[in-house]
């Protein structure tokens, strides 16, 4: 009776919580290192082709990205299935791009200039027509190095 | 003056506030790398060139074809324009760029001075692969024999490294990974659109 009878009822001791925030913080601030923030709402849909000879971007700051591909499901009652170009926030037409260069070269830095590339992201049943167009209007306005954006195989 | 005792600040909710703004970066960023084909256009067109294109002497021009229905025609040389799949593409395409047995009907080699492991060294500098599509011809199908192109180059840069300095290209420093590039020089040229069967 006296061995098994009821104690006295034990306290939890509280649990330390003053280095919780630390923590969260070292945790926050990795996030904040190693991601960028997601620059544009995508208005098209693309799966971009695989390939073996890639090579990985460093510095996405220097990177401008041209989207290709159909219109997703809240865009397509109005204008239609095919493929579209989107650049920046916006849909565009070919002829936008020489401007839409101008703009992110300006954007750069002086010493930066000559390491812009553009990358191309273009899913992989678009017809080489639009893409021809496309990269012909980047070579007039001497965007040369560009990037087919694509996964691993 | 008596020291007053400074009530201590209660600090329990900066754990939450830290929370929600991990749970905001959380939410905005992307962690994935873009990885990609890097690949250079040339310079923009003008007149002069169009109205006078560069001569290319038979032997030296290798012409990558892809039609609408995404079939890869060969036209090499003097020979006669043949089908292959993607997966041959490679192969022929580096027996073309480096032409080992120095046969006649593929590019010709001369003497260039290249950087200094190599110093003057036979080489086919004046090759060209012309690729060419057509404007109905699937991304993807372009992209793959893009990639076997330069798969060719980058295979063959690396058995050069590996013979020359004993290691895989990736690992040379840059005046090694350099030397390899210009002793295979990347020619790819990719013609104006043209319109076929329309």
């Amino acid at each position: 009776m006296s061995k098994f009878g009821k104690k006295e009822k034990a306290e939890m001791p509280e649990l330390n919580t003053s280095s919780l925030p630390d923590l969260i913080f070292s945790i926050l601030f990795f996030f904040m290192i190693v991601t960028s923030m997601r620059e544009v709402e995508l208005k098209v849909e693309f799966k971009i082709p695989q390939g073996t000879e890639l090579e990985k971007l460093e510095r996405k700051s220097l990177v401008s990205n041209i989207y290709i591909g159909k219109p997703t499901r809240d865009y397509r009652a109005k204008l239609g299935v095919s493929s579209r170009i989107q650049l920046n926030d916006k849909f565009a037409d070919v002829s936008h791009i020489r401007e839409y260069i101008q703009d992110e070269r300006e954007g750069l830095a002086e010493r930066d200039k000559p390491f812009m590339k553009v990358s191309i992201k273009a899913d992989v049943n678009t017809q080489m027509g639009i893409l021809t167009d496309v990269k012909m209007e980047l070579r007039k306005a001497w965007a040369l190095a560009i990037v087919y954006s694509s996964t691993q195989r | 003056m008596g020291k007053r005792k400074v009530p201590g600040i209660n600090a329990s909710s900066t754990a939450d506030i830290s929370f929600i703004l991990l749970i905001f970066f959380l939410v905005t960023t992307s962690m994935d790398t873009d990885r990609g084909l890097q690949v250079r256009l040339p310079q923009p067109p003008d007149e002069t060139q169009l109205q006078d294109p560069p001569k290319i002497r038979k032997r030296n021009s290798l012409v990558v074809n892809v039609n609408m229905n995404n079939e890869i025609l060969i036209t090499q040389g003097e020979k006669v324009p043949y089908v292959i799949p993607v997966t041959e593409l490679r192969a022929l395409a580096k027996e073309f760029i480096a032409n080992p047995d120095n046969r006649p009907d593929y590019p010709e080699k001369h003497a260039e001075k290249l950087p200094d492991p190599f110093g003057v060294q036979m080489v086919t500098s004046k090759h060209v692969i012309s690729l060419q599509t057509d404007r109905a011809t699937n991304y993807d199908t372009y992209f793959q024999v893009e990639n076997e192109l330069y798969g060719a180059y980058n295979e063959l840069r690396d058995e050069l490294a590996r013979k020359t300095f004993g290691r895989p290209f990736d690992e040379c420093n840059e005046d090694q990974q350099f030397a390899c590039r210009m002793f295979y020089k990347t020619m790819i040229s990719e013609a104006e659109p043209r319109t076929y069967n329309q």
